[in-house]
């Protein structure tokens, strides 16, 4: 199992979920964070003072995969996230000890495969 | 020279100007967080460049009496524009009055156009607007041309304002092309609280828009006063049963909607109709106008606030309504269709049929005049990052982290 963690521009996310949900990848978690690459500042004015906003919003995807995923979602986020300029984000795959799905109490491998609703008869 | 008029339209004028940044806010709530300052923006500046535009040759080209296709040039620059009686109030009264409606009407435009138009054509694009298509039509209504000889109604702009923005706003949308993420993404509104406020300011605003065309304190501003508070009222019922039917849920925007698309219809007939006459207009409007919205979102016309389903159908409505249920009894002028004067309807529709045409075709005419040295369109990436950085260097909601302090430049 691996945790992949990706940082994207927010103007591409719904690019990036719609390439995840062509991978069928479909558990996910994301929040909007603000960080810093190496693109250049946003030159804000108001008023008489003038700031430069090194931070710039970013969208930070965490998704826990089984290994056989982790090629195919890696290359969702690369295809739906590219814009080609400098900011466009990274993508982090981490190893990871366990996984427990809280519901049910089972453990990694079935932990990260996705149920629906209807099958687990909810 | 009356003082009561006067006091009245000092106050309508005011009512009036305050309309443009209440469409801001209606708008503004519309968009995305990352366009709302863009979408205000387009509402508050056509107070600057309309106005002065039509302080400068706007209010002569629409007022200034000569032949029936447009006015001569003798109040330019407001030359002759002084203290002396135009009716009953001062002739700057008068023309300041006129001013607010020339901003509003060019600033209603841009909900066609949000989250995608560079700032400086637009600039361009309501200045010149407001003098090549806004100043002959009040011309042709008000001003002593051809409609308003031909006996067309059109109590406070039905066709002047509404119709012909409406008009301008297809031909704008269509030239732009849609937004990017159009049919493709949920594009969402960022605030509906705000586009509600508007709404409410709107109302208030509308009985100096559709009272004070009565251009005095007198029966006929009390009649327009009181049609522009119930027909909107029918239309808000009629919209919120037909929302019901539809989707069992009466919506926040569909409220606001539908107060707008009432006073829109009844700006044409404001003080021309009784008032039970107004709220079965202000009841027809509602259909219309709401399975216009919905059609309207199954096109690739991407008209994103839908100027034309509520100011083009609303005022078309208006405008024909008008010709049917005006009473000679209540406004001393003429007799609709359904009180023994059929001729009105047809004049009616002739006003409309010709404001289409001439505003449509004189709005892309300026738009090409426009792109021949200017690009219309934000690039793809600027509408990705959103048209409040990209245009304006600002953000709506700004949290200030990681902004760090640049000292100002020495002059």
């Amino acid at each position: 199992m691996k945790l992949v963690v990706a940082i994207v521009r927010p103007e591409k996310l719904n690019d990036v979920l719609e390439a995840l949900y062509r991978a069928e990848v479909t558990g996910l978690t994301i929040s909007r964070v603000r960080g810093h690459g190496g693109e250049t500042e946003q030159v804000e004015t108001y008023r008489g003072t003038t700031v430069k906003v090194e931070l710039h919003d970013k969208v930070r995807l965490e998704i826990g995969v089984s290994d056989s995923f982790v090629e195919p979602t890696v290359r969702a986020i690369i295809s739906g996230g590219r814009t080609g300029d400098v900011g466009d984000g990274k993508i982090f795959v981490l190893p990871v000890e366990k996984v427990y799905r809280i519901r049910t109490g089972e453990e990694d491998r079935s932990a990260v495969t996705p149920v629906s609703a209807e099958e687990s008869g909810v | 020279m009356s003082a009561a008029d006067t006091a009245w339209m000092l106050v309508a004028t005011a009512m009036v100007l305050v309309m443009t940044p209440a469409l801001g806010f209606f708008y503004g709530g519309m968009v995305r967080a990352k366009n709302a300052l863009n979408t205000m923006m387009m509402s508050y500046v056509a107070l600057g460049f309309v106005g002065i535009a039509w302080a400068l040759i706007g209010y002569s080209l629409a007022f200034d009496s000569n032949g029936g296709l447009l006015g001569g040039l003798d109040y330019a620059f407001f030359r002759g524009v002084g203290l002396e009686a135009k009716g009953s109030i001062p002739h700057v009264l008068f023309a300041s009055y006129q001013g607010t409606f020339a901003v509003i009407t060019a600033a209603l435009i841009s909900g066609a156009i949000v989250e995608r138009m560079r700032f400086g054509p637009y600039l361009t694009f309501v200045a010149l607007w407001s003098i090549g298509v806004y100043a002959p039509i009040a011309h042709w209504v008000w001003g002593g041309g051809w409609l308003g000889k031909l006996g067309a109604l059109d109590f406070a702009g039905g066709t002047v304002v509404h119709i012909n923005a409406a008009a301008a706003a297809l031909v704008i949308a269509v030239v732009l092309g849609a937004r990017k993420d159009y049919a493709r993404q949920a594009i969402i509104p960022q605030n509906v609280p705000f586009t509600l406020l508007g709404t409410g300011i709107l109302w208030f605003g509308w009985f100096g828009f559709n009272g004070g065309s009565a251009l005095g304190a007198n029966t006929s501003a009390a009649l327009a006063f009181t049609n522009t508070m119930f027909a909107p009222m029918a239309t808000l019922v009629v919209w919120s049963l037909l929302d019901l039917m539809r989707t069992r849920k009466t919506t926040a925007i569909g409220a606001a909607t539908a107060i707008v698309v009432g006073l829109v219809a009844v700006t044409p007939a404001a003080g021309f109709v009784s008032p039970v006459s107004a709220i079965a207009l202000g009841g027809i409007a509602a259909p219309a106008s709401y399975f216009a919205l919905l059609y309207r979102a199954r096109t690739r016309l991407d008209d994103s606030l839908d100027v034309v389903s509520a100011h083009g159908v609303g005022g078309i409505v208006g405008a024909l309504l008008t010709g049917i249920l005006a009473q000679k009894s209540w406004n001393g002028v003429a007799d609709g269709a359904l009180f023994g004067n059929p001729r009105q309807l047809l004049i009616q529709l002739a006003a409309v049929v010709a404001t289409i045409v001439y505003s449509a075709v004189a709005t892309f005419v300026i738009l090409k005049l426009i792109a021949l040295g200017f690009r219309l369109r934000a690039s793809a990436q600027e509408e990705g990052i959103g048209l409040d950085v990209t245009q304006h260097g600002e953000e709506a909601y700004s949290r200030g982290e990681g902004a760090i302090l640049v000292h100002a430049e020495r002059g």
